[in-house]
Formats: structure tokens, C-alpha cells, sequence
């Protein structure tokens, strides 16, 4: 097994609430870091969706870890293979540590293609089959510093059988100790890390076996499939989740797949997640809405009125989730459904408002520009709309997983939480 | 031999008071120093000040048509060193309509544009995408394409949403026919841009902070073009824009037209070439003595993956480009190819409209760019040098160069090697 340095320092766990620490030594050489809870840098293809890296850097602070999913990159196999350098550099990006996910959380994937020895992936071209042996060779060629083992996740489906879902947790076993074997003993890999991954769909039996027996493996941290939207509900989600993680070391991290609505979020960390993939600001910028809720918690109203994450008079704001139109062509039913967090900036009502999106938000949209503007841009269908949606939405969820880790630091997640879940009037909110 | 021309308000279309008269006249909307003119061609290098920025001419000016240049920030724009824009009237009337743009302090703070911006007047995009239009002496009739409402669009009407709009540069509403129009209409329509030119100018309430051009019409008639120039030069106008042209016309009527009007155009006024941007027509005519532009073709283009390179263009999408780890241009110094390749952005564009972003930043920097070489090479006394350097990286071998450019800079006493 190549060395890593990858450490996970955990400074405070409270059981039913989260895991506070940083994942540090990141990276090939090393020099990365990651606070926890936290999520990753979303992207297509190296891209977050609509930016450029001159409109992505007008966010500080961003996530260390870069997300990549081997469904785009499978087709342009061979123009890796002839760079040699790897898809960070290949992408233009520099300064991050690279994660490859086997699929585009915010798109579903077509089933009844998976067979005991491969798992296939969609690019724009079609479907690509991915045996354990190609599956590495494409990984040899991306150079991720994480990667997620090849695994069989098809159990998300409410009609799932329990043979199916036992065969599931096998092949991905299978996988992961076969994409193991070539690893340890490829020179390509040192420095990097697998993450191994947890199926069972929703039968408890299966997530403890999977989880147990994926933890004997030289994994470098866990990735926790089959939970993703639209599968099965929060509670059950938690429970799961609940009994899955008992059963994982504590000093590796825990990826949660599919889920990234604030609330469930919040469930889920609870529930001994500590990383999440940032494909819901995506999703919410698809259907033209800016995400608005609330996730102020300092004490003291006056002060946070100038704190640069702070969220004023957002209640008033929040619309009523409607059925919005979809952008996006690949969405998974169920993801599109705009949600409380967000408004919607289509409506007319935004036409003549010439307030920023989120009153004392710091990032570039609301800095330059009003929802007036936003609304024209909407109606309009200018690209510029995404572009700007992308970077509000992508700061705003970076904002509130800062106030959930503080949150964690200061015993207020009780705060957050009815912050997050407010609906109507605020106490502390000002109106203007 | 700098010249400067200032341009204010008439001293007494202004207030009593002389304070006001005194800070409004210094703050004129347009001045014009001639910084180099070329001793062999009609070519000239010049600072236009405009209130939002001084404009470095030659300059391409990108179209941000519903008050966006599609896909990029304002800040990318003005990273790219722009420093004039454009807005459509007629869309921007429509949406978000000239009230809502008023109540935000004008385009500049509806968009947050800190430089300066330039709008057309309108009538172009009514007689080109509305179907049922129909010009009368009173102005433009069409249906509205969003509520099928009837609506006049009249000189005062046009004058009145860009002094909504608030730009630096607006255009009077002309009468405008295809270039590939001939006959009475061709005159009638000269005539009535010059009667409309009149109730532009009538109808401006913000002389002293936006600029009112006239548009040279006359179609590709040169006698009616000379009539046009005749009277509207006696106009008491900061600039003239060449209309009524690229509109399909053959290229030999197209630069005859062009070199005729800087003929007739006053020195010391800007000159505006409506609708041009391809590379090689741009070189042709800041030598034929034109100082502005403005063409949709670089941005637009660009979402096509279509770059602009010194040598043509290129296919960004096409298979060819699939591994080739080489930037766009290798001398270019854009964001774009100063991060990315021509692989990473053909595989981009399978996933994601960021690569769209990616070639119209660098279309608009390669226009950008090359209009500063120009500029530059005029300063120094070197464009002759610059055109031949020009013509032959963009074109394989001189029997490819275009024979109207070849005549056009001929005109100009510039004999293609």
C-alpha cells in the first residue's frame, strides 16, 4: 500500500450531533488541508458549472477538494493517456487536491447495465462498460489524490430486491479488493488514497456487513452510497447512517453520496457524516433560484447585521415551493423540485427589487448586483444568469457549512438547526 | 499635431445658474485628440474622452445586447481592458422597459457597467426581426412580440428610451433599408434620416452627458450618399456613424462607400463603421479612416466554439482539436489560453457552458488585442508595415487575399507585397 499522510484530526465529537476536525495532508505532497464537516468543490469536468476560474476566484475560502466524476472523463481516455500529466493539470487546475466519484450525483444514471465483473458509466457519448482492470487504468491516468472504488450502487430504486441489494454489497466488495490489488502495487498510486464504498439500499443487516467489512479493507476513508435523493426518507436516511458509521474507524472520513439539502445536511452530520458533494447549489441555479435561508448564529443581532455570512430578512423572501422549469437535462426526478431554501428569482415580484440576492452577502453577485437584475437575466435566458446564480449559491453553501462547523465549536447546532427550518418571521431579522 | 474639439451644451439651454452652467460645460460629453494620423493611409489614432472613460481609438466595441455580454461578468469585460460597450434599444426597451432601467440609474447601474456603453437606436432590430413593421414619416409601426400590442417607435420615442438608457453614445433612428435595395426607396429613405436626425437631436434632454450621432445613409448609391454627408455634416452633431452597410452588399460597393464618407466626415469628429468585426475588414477600414466598430460575430461566433486567431479561425469542437494540448493561440495572453488547452476546451464543451465563457473572453481579447496593435503601429508610424505583417498571417498566400481589400488599401496607397 503506497504511504499517505492524509491525517484526520478530530477536535470534538458530540454523539448525535457531528464530528468537528480537519483532514489534513492532503494531497500527493501533502500540503492540503480539509475542515469538517464539510463538502467539495462540485465541478463538470474540472469546471463548477458555468464559471471560469476568474469568476470561481472571487470566492475565497473554497473548498480544497476538487470533485471530478469518471463519468465525464471515461470518453477522453486517451487524450490523458498521451498528456501523461494527470486530469488536474490537464484541467488547468492547479492549487487542489482531485477526487474522483464514479457518477454525477446531480444526474441519474440509467439501471440494469451492472454485471458481476463491470459497472457502467454515461458520458455525452453513451454508455462505457468499466471492468475492475479499466476502471483502474482510467484512474492511472486521472492521477486523483481520492478516488471511490468501483462499486455496484443500483439499490436506490424503492422496488429493490434483498438478493439484489446482498449481491450489491458482494460485487462492491469484489471491486474494491480488486481495484486494492492494483494500488498497492502500482507506483501511479502512491501518495493516493481509495475510497471504499458502503452499499446495503435500506436493509440494515446489509449496511452493517457492508460497512464492516468494507473498514477491514486499507481504505482511506468511506464513501456512503445509496442514500441519495429520491431513495428513501430522512429518517430512515439517519438511521442507517446511524448504524452504518458505528461500525467505521473513527480517524477516516466519511462521504456522504446524493444528498445536500440543508436540512437533511444537518440529519446527516448528526449522524457521523463529515463530507457532502455541493451538487444541490448546482441544481438550485439549473431552476433560476438563489438560495436564501438563514443560517446566522451569533448572539448578538446588531453585530451580525455587518458579518459577512449573516442572512437578514430572509423569511419574508423565501417563496413557496413551486414546481420550477428545469435548465438542466439530466436531472433526476424529484432533484428539480425547487425547495424552501431558495427563491425564485423568475418571479415578477423580484422585477423592480433593487436589493443584492441576500442581504450582507459577500460574494461577487450580491456585491455588484441587484435582483432586478438577476430577474431580466432570468426572463431573458442570458447565460450570464447561471453565471451569476452559480457563484451566489455556490458562496451561500460555503457560508453555511462555516456556520455548521462553528455551530459544532460553540454548541449551537439546536440554534442552527431552527435557523436552517425557519419558516415566517425571525426574531433578530430586520425587515429592510 | 494633436487637436482637441470640445464639445458642450449651448450655454443657454442650461439653468440661470452659472455655477451649474460652469461645472456642466467642463464636464463635456465628448472631446477628440488626435494622437497620430498615418502619413499613408487615412488611418488615425485618437483619444475619444466619453464621460464614463477615455476610449483609446481604433476600438472594436462588444455587444452586450439585453444588458449582458453573454456569459461574462462585468469585471471580465473590463479585466479584458474594454472600454465601451453595447446595448440594444429595442430589446432593452422591451425588457426590462426604459422605466425599470431609469429607476436603476440608466444601463450603467442596471448592469453595473462603469465604462462607457453606446446604444443603437432601435430601428434596426425592429425592420430586422419583427416582421410586421412598417415605416411611416411618424417613425418604425410593429406588433410587439410579447403582448402583440401596436407600438411607434418615432425619433422621439427612440431618444427618449436612451436618455432612459443613459449611454454615452446614442444613435438617431434612421431609415433603414437593405443594402441591397436600390431605386426611390434608397432615396427616400436618405431624406427621411436626416429629417429624423433633426428630431433626434430636438428631442434629447441630456446634451450635456449623452452623445447624439448621426448616421450616414445613402445606401450604395454615391450621390446619395455625398447628399447625406452634405447636409448632416452641417449638423451640429459630436460624431457620425457610416450606416446601411454590411447588410449583404458586395464588398467592392461596401468599401467605396466607407472611403467616400471619411472623405466628407469632419477630422475632428469620431467615426463610427456600424456592424463590422471581421479582422480583416477592420485593419481595411481603420486604414479607409474609420475609428469605431461594433459587429455581434466575435461573441456570437464564439459560443459556436469558434476561436479567433491571427491566422483565421478555429474549430474548437472539431475532432481534430480532441488532443491537441496546445492553447488557442500560443501568443495569446487571454485568461483562457494562458490556463487551458484546445483538448481540455473540445471536452468542455461536451459538458459544461463555462467553454462557451472560455471563447468569447478570448474572441473578445483578440479583438481587443488586435485593434491595440493597430492603434499602436499608427502611434508609430508603422501600419503600412502592420497590414503587410497582418494579410500575411491571415491568409495562406497573397492570391488568396480578398481582391476588394487589395483595391481598398490600394486606395490608400498601400500595395499588398
Amino acid at each position: 500500500m503506497a504511504g499517505s499522510k492524509m491525517k484526520l484530526e478530530l477536535s470534538r465529537v458530540v454523539q448525535g450531533k457531528g464530528r468537528l476536525g480537519v483532514l489534513k495532508g492532503l494531497g500527493r505532497t501533502g500540503q492540503h488541508s480539509l475542515k469538517i464537516p464539510g463538502c467539495l468543490l462540485y465541478t463538470h469536468f474540472g469546471s463548477v458549472p458555468h464559471l471560469t476560474q476568474d469568476t470561481l476566484h472571487t470566492m475565497r475560502d473554497l473548498p480544497s477538494v476538487t470533485q471530478v466524476t469518471l463519468s465525464t472523463i471515461a470518453e477522453h481516455q486517451e487524450v490523458l493517456e498521451e498528456f501523461k500529466d494527470g486530469f488536474r493539470k490537464f484541467a488547468g487546475l492547479h492549487d487542489t487536491v482531485l477526487y474522483c466519484s464514479l457518477h454525477d450525483p446531480a444526474t441519474s444514471c440509467p439501471t440494469g447495465h451492472t454485471t458481476n465483473k463491470t459497472v457502467s458509466v454515461w458520458g455525452s457519448g453513451g454508455r462505457i462498460e468499466l471492468t475492475a482492470a479499466k476502471f483502474m487504468a482510467l484512474q492511472r491516468t486521472i492521477q486523483p489524490d481520492w478516488y471511490q472504488s468501483m462499486a455496484d450502487g443500483e439499490t436506490w430504486l424503492s422496488d429493490t430486491s434483498r438478493k439484489r441489494v446482498r449481491k450489491s454489497v458482494d460485487r462492491t466488495l469484489a471491486h474494491l479488493d480488486e481495484c486494492l490489488l492494483v494500488h498497492k502495487n502500482s507506483q501511479e498510486f502512491e501518495g493516493a488514497e481509495i475510497l471504499g464504498v458502503v452499499e446495503g439500499g435500506d436493509i440494515l443487516e446489509e449496511r452493517l456487513r457492508s460497512a464492516r467489512e468494507t473498514a477491514k479493507r486499507p481504505v482511506g476513508g468511506f464513501c456512503l452510497d445509496g442514500f441519495q435523493a429520491g431513495s428513501m426518507d430522512q429518517a430512515l436516511r439517519t438511521q442507517l447512517i446511524n448504524a452504518v458509521t458505528k461500525e467505521l474507524p473513527e480517524d477516516k472520513p466519511r462521504l456522504l453520496q446524493g444528498v445536500g439539502q440543508p436540512d437533511e445536511v444537518l440529519a446527516c452530520v448528526g449522524a457521523g457524516v463529515d463530507l457532502f458533494e455541493a451538487f444541490f447549489p448546482f441544481q438550485v441555479t439549473e431552476r433560476g433560484c438563489a438560495l436564501c435561508f438563514s443560517f446566522d448564529i451569533s448572539p448578538d443581532p446588531e453585530r451580525a447585521g455587518s458579518a459577512p455570512s449573516t442572512v437578514l430578512e430572509l423569511e419574508q423572501e423565501r417563496d413557496a415551493p413551486v414546481e420550477a422549469q428545469q435548465n438542466g437535462d439530466n436531472m433526476v426526478d424529484g432533484q428539480t423540485q425547487m425547495t424552501s431554501f431558495e427563491m425564485n428569482l423568475k418571479d415578477k415580484r423580484y422585477q423592480d427589487d433593487f436589493r443584492p440576492l441576500v442581504e450582507g452577502c459577500g460574494c461577487y453577485c450580491c456585491r455588484n448586483h441587484k435582483r432586478a437584475y438577476l430577474h431580466h437575466l432570468l426572463v431573458t435566458n442570458e447565460l450570464l444568469a447561471g453565471v451569476l446564480l452559480m457563484i451566489h449559491n455556490t458562496a451561500h453553501y460555503q457560508g453555511f457549512f462555516s456556520a455548521l462547523r462553528e455551530a459544532l465549536a460553540t454548541d449551537k447546532l439546536d440554534l442552527l438547526q431552527r435557523r436552517v427550518l425557519s419558516k415566517g418571521d425571525r426574531p433578530g431579522g430586520k425587515s429592510e | 499635431m494633436a487637436s482637441t474639439i470640445e464639445r458642450g451644451a449651448p450655454p443657454n439651454a442650461l439653468g440661470s445658474n452659472m455655477s451649474l452652467k460652469k461645472a456642466l460645460s467642463a464636464a463635456s460629453p465628448l472631446s477628440l485628440r488626435i494622437v497620430a494620423e498615418c502619413p499613408v493611409t487615412k488611418a488615425r489614432a485618437c483619444d475619444l474622452i466619453l464621460p464614463h472613460a477615455a476610449v483609446s481609438t481604433p476600438v472594436f466595441m462588444p455587444v452586450g445586447t439585453q444588458g449582458t455580454l453573454k456569459g461574462i461578468t462585468v469585471d471580465q469585460l473590463e479585466g479584458l481592458g474594454c472600454q465601451i460597450c453595447l446595448g440594444n434599444t429595442y430589446h432593452l426597451g422591451m425588457r426590462p422597459g426604459p422605466d425599470l432601467i431609469e429607476k436603476a440609474s440608466g444601463l450603467h447601474g442596471f448592469m453595473n457597467w462603469k465604462k462607457n456603453l453606446l446604444t443603437d437606436s432601435g430601428g434596426f432590430q425592429m425592420v430586422s426581426l419583427v416582421e410586421l413593421s412598417e415605416v411611416t414619416e411618424d417613425g418604425v409601426k410593429f406588433k410587439s412580440p410579447y403582448d402583440g400590442k401596436e407600438i411607434l417607435l418615432s425619433p422621439e420615442k427612440s431618444i427618449s428610451i436612451q436618455n432612459s438608457l443613459g449611454s454615452d453614445i446614442m444613435m438617431q433612428l434612421d431609415d433603414v433599408v437593405s443594402s441591397t435595395v436600390t431605386g426611390p426607396r434608397v432615396e427616400e429613405a436618405m431624406h427621411r434620416s436626416i429629417r429624423w436626425l433633426d428630431r433626434c437631436i430636438a428631442a434629447n434632454k441630456n446634451p450635456d452627458r449623452q452623445n447624439l450621432f448621426a448616421i450616414i445613409q445613402g445606401g450604395l448609391n454615391a450621390e446619395l450618399r455625398k447628399k447625406c454627408l452634405e447636409e448632416m455634416t452641417q449638423r451640429d452633431v459630436p460624431g457620425f456613424a457610416i450606416g446601411g452597410l454590411s447588410g449583404g452588399e458586395e464588398k467592392d460597393d461596401f468599401w467605396r462607400m466607407v472611403t467616400l464618407s471619411t472623405d466628407h466626415l469632419p477630422r475632428e469628429k469620431p467615426r463610427y463603421l456600424m456592424g463590422v468585426g471581421y479582422a480583416v475588414d477592420l485593419v481595411v477600414c481603420v486604414a479607409l479612416g474609420c475609428d469605431m466598430f461594433d459587429c455581434v460575430f466575435p461573441t456570437r461566433t464564439a459560443r459556436f466554439g469558434s476561436a479567433l486567431v491571427p491566422w483565421g479561425s478555429l474549430q474548437v469542437k472539431h475532432k481534430q482539436y480532441a488532443k491537441d494540448l496546445q492553447p488557442i493561440d500560443p501568443d495569446c495572453h487571454c485568461p483562457t489560453c494562458r490556463r487551458h488547452s484546445r483538448a481540455y476546451l473540445h471536452a468542455l464543451f461536451k459538458n459544461d457552458t463555462a467553454a462557451m465563457h472560455h471563447i468569447t473572453i478570448h474572441n473578445i481579447s483578440y479583438q481587443l488585442t488586435l485593434m491595440r496593435s493597430v492603434r499602436q503601429s499608427i502611434v508609430e508610424k508603422r501600419f503600412p508595415e502592420f497590414i503587410q505583417a497582418f494579410m500575411k498571417r491571415m491568409f495562406p498566400s497573397p492570391d488568396q487575399y480578398p481582391s476588394w481589400a487589395v483595391d481598398a488599401l490600394t486606395s490608400v496607397n498601400i500595395k499588398l507585397e
